[in-house]
């Protein structure tokens, strides 16, 4: 697993970002209350770099991406309030036809299920020219070669044939490929995955991440990696965000994250990894459940599952502070230095 | 994307295997849904659905003077006067008289008996076919399953409306006949849908456990198959009852169905049509109230569906 | 495909066999029919049908004279009018039930499809309300209340159109919107639905990521899926609409198909009743071929079964 993080040319914190997102809050209004799915997150992704954003399920993860382009179905979710700053433009207050110049040509996202993705009606050549047909003045002959070549370059033989199929005819590895072409073909800059994985076989998998490191090389895209498995992270990004509850809890590089934690909801997430257990150790888990997120929640939102919480954890305001360069925590009591967390690896023994 | 579940708390989505039975009810099987909570929440559903509780209202209004109307009016349907003649609403005749000078309140209320009647009864009838015709196809399964949906198929194919008027035509326009041809086909749909029914509900543990528990058949099907499929059969037979009125009324507009000196709706309809140019009320006021009468049905219908599986897509 | 065809085609052998024997056996047993012994028709067309019948033969050869005529495609003489084929009647009658149908089926698939995909686009909000209402109200009131109605208060009152008759464009008018009307109810309900159900469908969202504007999300992306309830609804819709609506007909004096079964019950012109139900069935049975043709190409799954 650890891997570190892939070799790049440190490009944390660059100067100019290409995207900055600043105090980001996202809801949903539902009868039985308002759930604060994104509560306050605030980050930046440089050009050609890779961000983790590691959290379990309904840590904000996915909802916080699918903010920065709008797709939240609007009725019982909003955009509260925040900043996505992008080449010059707010991406969350920007006009409808800014938006959609920007969605499959500059900005693109992968989803989740492949089976579910794409267009049953559709045939797969359609649509992995379509954002071409959309952003860019290109005659259909061109517009099909260079579906054709887009399909090559994903590893789908006999790409010319396979235009002409539909998607119910491949199988769920193939259709993520076909997603990352369709993602690709405009060569964007910044590309939102959301959990590419999850939904695959664990063989198919690798190939998939192997794939969009090859064409994020190539490309220089930037790529925002939205996951719950952080032996992915590990070999995949430069820098990781930790959520959790709709918040940021930890962020840095990914090899500083895994040997230097500095937020115990961290270091008890790669405590629990079976992997790194002893053979015959019980398996360590984090006691607890995660926070209902329609209830406001007071202080720090791990401190009623986290071993080292205080009275201070809960009564004083958190927030997200740098503690080394580049390496940010929101742990109040690591801000003061008052623990000082061991890795994973050490603590094992 | 994940949104927490809306509707209920974590406590009241677990289904409960053990419901000691109230005295004669059927004992739940362990993994049968607890059919109480089920009608409890629909029924919150359907309260919420205004359009669903005014159809309801409105149906039960006209249900009550059709029934109990004519005892409070005074006036008798058929009690003619010729001299009068088609007379527009008046204080005496609220909503008017007809050609041959009889009361068309009085008339219209009793056309409401014959048209609601005629509309639950073959609803009934056709109900109590389609479900155990459903029931024992989906039950028995395989070939035989294979050969009932096949004979539905073939029967469902068959324009309809005109062997009802062929059958109407050539012989003879009893009252029963008329139940007949419109419950003939009706029974079909919901004969289909109890099979669908039936076949999931087949496929879940509880009925295996019946079985295993070495209940009968004959009780395995009334005491645990049936009540679990009320739901869209409640649906299904609300949406029945007005396209049977419906029917009914197109059938007596072509003359076919009921003939005087009962009436129905359509029949008035038909008379009024007739001599709509000079006397329009005698169109508008049977019209009016056929339509509200299907309008409410529907709405109802509606309701209920959406209240006992709001997952379902609207048609 | 011919495989399909011709699948389907078997397929719909019972169900004709179903309908000829249905109504020849309803022919048998209908009192003063053709096979009734009292003889009520004229010496000739009597002669006639003995020799369409073979009234004399016993009953299995006369059950197999009727579905040989009826494979033939000849309907026999008209019980009612002497030198006249049922085949010529209906053949007379049934371009204007077309045409009416074909009318209606404009009104119908024009203010239906566009009241059903309006109302799915915001729904709950006041844009789907106005249209699903008047679609509730277009399937409560029935054709013979609208029709009379409009009749009253266009032809009567305002005497914009003239009451009768099928001569110029302006007849088509009224009837077509009258039959159109509760089909264009019908159909907007269902385009709404099956619109609904596609628009929240996942890849609707990859649409949206990729810039697509809201009249390719709906135009490119939902429409081929959500009309699909809409497409199987008018299999046996325009087979109805086209081979004439008994009650249009009637109440515009509309010289079609429709009428002409109405009359030809009431005349108790036995052969004339039994050939249009017969034609009707046919027509249904090449019609609903079609429309899973149309199916097919729409829903690209069906085609691997």
């Amino acid at each position: 697993m650890a891997r570190g993080g892939r070799e790049k040319n440190g490009t944390a914190g660059v100067s100019s970002p290409l995207l900055r997102v600043e105090h980001l809050r996202t809801s949903f209004h539902t009868r039985a209350g308002v759930v604060r799915a994104v509560d306050d997150v605030s980050f930046s992704i440089g050009q050609g770099e890779t961000l983790g954003v590691v959290g379990e399920s309904g840590s904000g993860k996915s909802v916080a991406c699918y903010s920065l382009l709008r797709l939240i179905p609007e009725p019982p979710g909003r955009i509260e309030s925040g900043l996505a700053l992008f080449g010059g433009l707010d991406l969350l207050h920007c006009s409808e036809k800014e938006l959609r110049a920007i969605r499959g040509d500059r900005i693109s996202m992968i989803f989740q299920d492949p089976m579910t993705s794409l267009n049953p009606y559709l045939r797969i050549g359609d649509q992995v020219i379509e954002p071409l047909l959309i952003h860019r003045k290109i005659s259909p002959r061109d517009a099909f070669e260079a579906g054709v070549a887009a399909l090559r370059e994903v590893g789908i033989q006999d790409a010319a044939k396979r235009m002409c199929s539909y998607p119910h005819e491949f199988s769920g590895g193939m259709r993520q490929r076909v997603m990352i072409a369709l993602s690709l073909i405009t060569k964007p800059e910044l590309l939102l995955a959301d959990e590419p994985t999850t939904a695959l076989d664990v063989t198919v998998q690798a190939q998939i991440l192997e794939l969009i490191a090859k064409m994020q090389e190539e490309r220089g895209t930037a790529v925002i990696f939205v996951t719950h498995d952080i032996g992915v992270v590990s070999a995949f990004c430069d820098r990781v965000l930790v959520m959790y509850a709709g918040r940021i809890l930890e962020s840095g590089l990914t090899a500083e994250l895994f040997y230097e934690p500095k937020h115990p909801y961290n270091q008890a997430l790669q405590r629990s990894i079976p992997a790194l257990h002893r053979r015959g150790a019980e398996l360590r888990t984090i006691p607890g459940s995660p926070p209902d997120l329609m209830q406001p929640i007071r202080g720090c939102p791990f401190a009623p599952r986290c071993e080292f919480a205080q009275g201070k954890c809960v009564t004083s305001e958190i927030a997200l502070k740098e503690v080394a360069p580049g390496h940010a925590t929101a742990c109040l009591r690591v801000q003061l230095g008052e623990i000082d967390l061991t890795p994973a690896s050490v603590a094992a023994e | 994307m994940k949104v927490p579940n809306e509707s209920r708390t974590r406590g009241e989505e677990e289904a409960l295997g053990e419901a000691p039975g109230a005295a004669g009810e059927a004992r739940a099987l362990p993994g049968e849904p607890r059919r109480s909570s089920l009608w409890r929440d629909a029924g919150h559903r359907l309260a919420k659905n205004k359009l669903a509780l005014g159809g309801a209202a409105l149906l039960v209004i006209l249900v009550v003077a059709s029934v109990f109307g004519p005892f409070f009016l005074g006036q008798s349907y058929f009690a003619q006067d010729l001299q009068l003649g088609a007379t527009p609403p008046s204080a005496g005749h609220w909503l008017g008289t007809d050609t041959l000078g009889r009361d068309l309140l009085a008339r219209l209320l009793y056309g409401g008996r014959i048209s609601l009647a005629v509309g639950l009864c073959a609803t009934a009838v056709a109900l109590t076919i389609g479900v155990l015709y459903g029931t024992l196809s989906g039950f028995l399964g395989g070939k035989v399953d294979a050969l009932m949906m096949r004979i539905v198929d073939v029967i469902f194919a068959l324009p309809f409306t005109v062997f009802v008027i062929l059958l109407m035509v050539l012989f003879g326009q009893r009252f029963v006949l008329l139940f007949a041809a419109i419950g003939a086909v009706q029974w079909l749909t919901m004969a289909r849908i109890v099979r669908g029914q039936v076949l999931s509900l087949r496929r879940m543990e509880f009925i295996e456990a019946a079985e295993a528990l070495g209940l009968s058949k004959a009780r395995i099907i009334f005491r645990h198959m049936i009540p679990n499929a009320l739901g869209p059969i409640i649906v299904y037979a609300t949406l029945t009852v007005p396209s049977v009125m419906l029917l009914e009324a197109f059938l007596s507009f072509l003359g076919l169905g009921v003939q005087p000196p009962m009436s129905s709706w359509g029949v008035l309809i038909k008379e009024g049509a007739e001599t709509m140019e000079e006397f329009p009320w005698l169109l508008i006021y049977p019209g009016l109230a056929l339509a509200l009468t299907l309008f409410s049905l529907n709405f109802l219908g509606d309701g209920l569906r959406d209240a006992l599986d709001p997952r379902a897509a609207k048609d | 495909m011919l495989r399909f065809i011709a699948i389907r085609l078997l397929q719909a052998i019972p169900v004709l066999l179903a309908v000829a024997t249905l109504t020849f056996f309803m022919l048998k047993l209908a009192p003063g029919g053709p096979f009734s012994a009292e003889k009520s028709t004229t010496p000739e067309i009597q002669k006639q049908l003995e020799a369409h019948y073979g009234l004399n033969k016993p009953l299995f050869a006369q059950y197999v004279t009727y579905l040989g005529n009826v494979v033939r495609g000849d309907l026999g003489p008209s019980f009612k009018y002497p030198n006249r084929t049922v085949n010529e009647l209906i053949g007379q009658a049934f371009p204007v039930s077309a045409e009416l149908g074909f009318w209606a089926l404009l009104v119908a698939l024009s203010l239906g499809l566009s009241a059903g995909i309006v109302a799915s686009l915001r729904p709950n909000t006041l844009t789907d309300y106005i249209p699903s209402g008047l679609a509730m109200i277009g399937i409560c009131l029935p054709i013979f209340v609208l029709g009379p109605l409009l009749l009253l208060v266009f032809a009567l009152k305002l005497q914009w159109a003239r009451v009768s008759g099928w001569d110029d464009w302006v007849d088509r008018i009224l009837p077509a919107l009258t039959l159109g009307a509760f089909y264009a109810a019908y159909i907007a309900r269902l385009t709404r639905g099956g619109m609904l159900e596609v628009l929240s469908q996942d890849f609707i969202r990859t649409a949206r990521a990729k810039g697509a504007s809201p009249a390719r999300v709906v135009l490119k992306h939902s429409l081929r899926g959500g009309l699909i309830p809409v497409v199987s609804y008018l299999g046996p819709t325009v087979a109805g609409l086209l081979t004439g609506s008994f009650v249009v007909e009637t109440i515009f004096q509309i010289p079609g198909l429709g009428r002409y079964f109405v009359t030809a019950a009431f005349n108790r012109d036995y052969t004339m009743v039994v050939g249009t139900v017969l034609f009707y069935a046919g027509f249904i049975v090449v019609f609903n071929l079609l429309v899973d043709l149309v199916l097919v190409r729409m829903n690209p799954k069906l085609r691997f079964e």
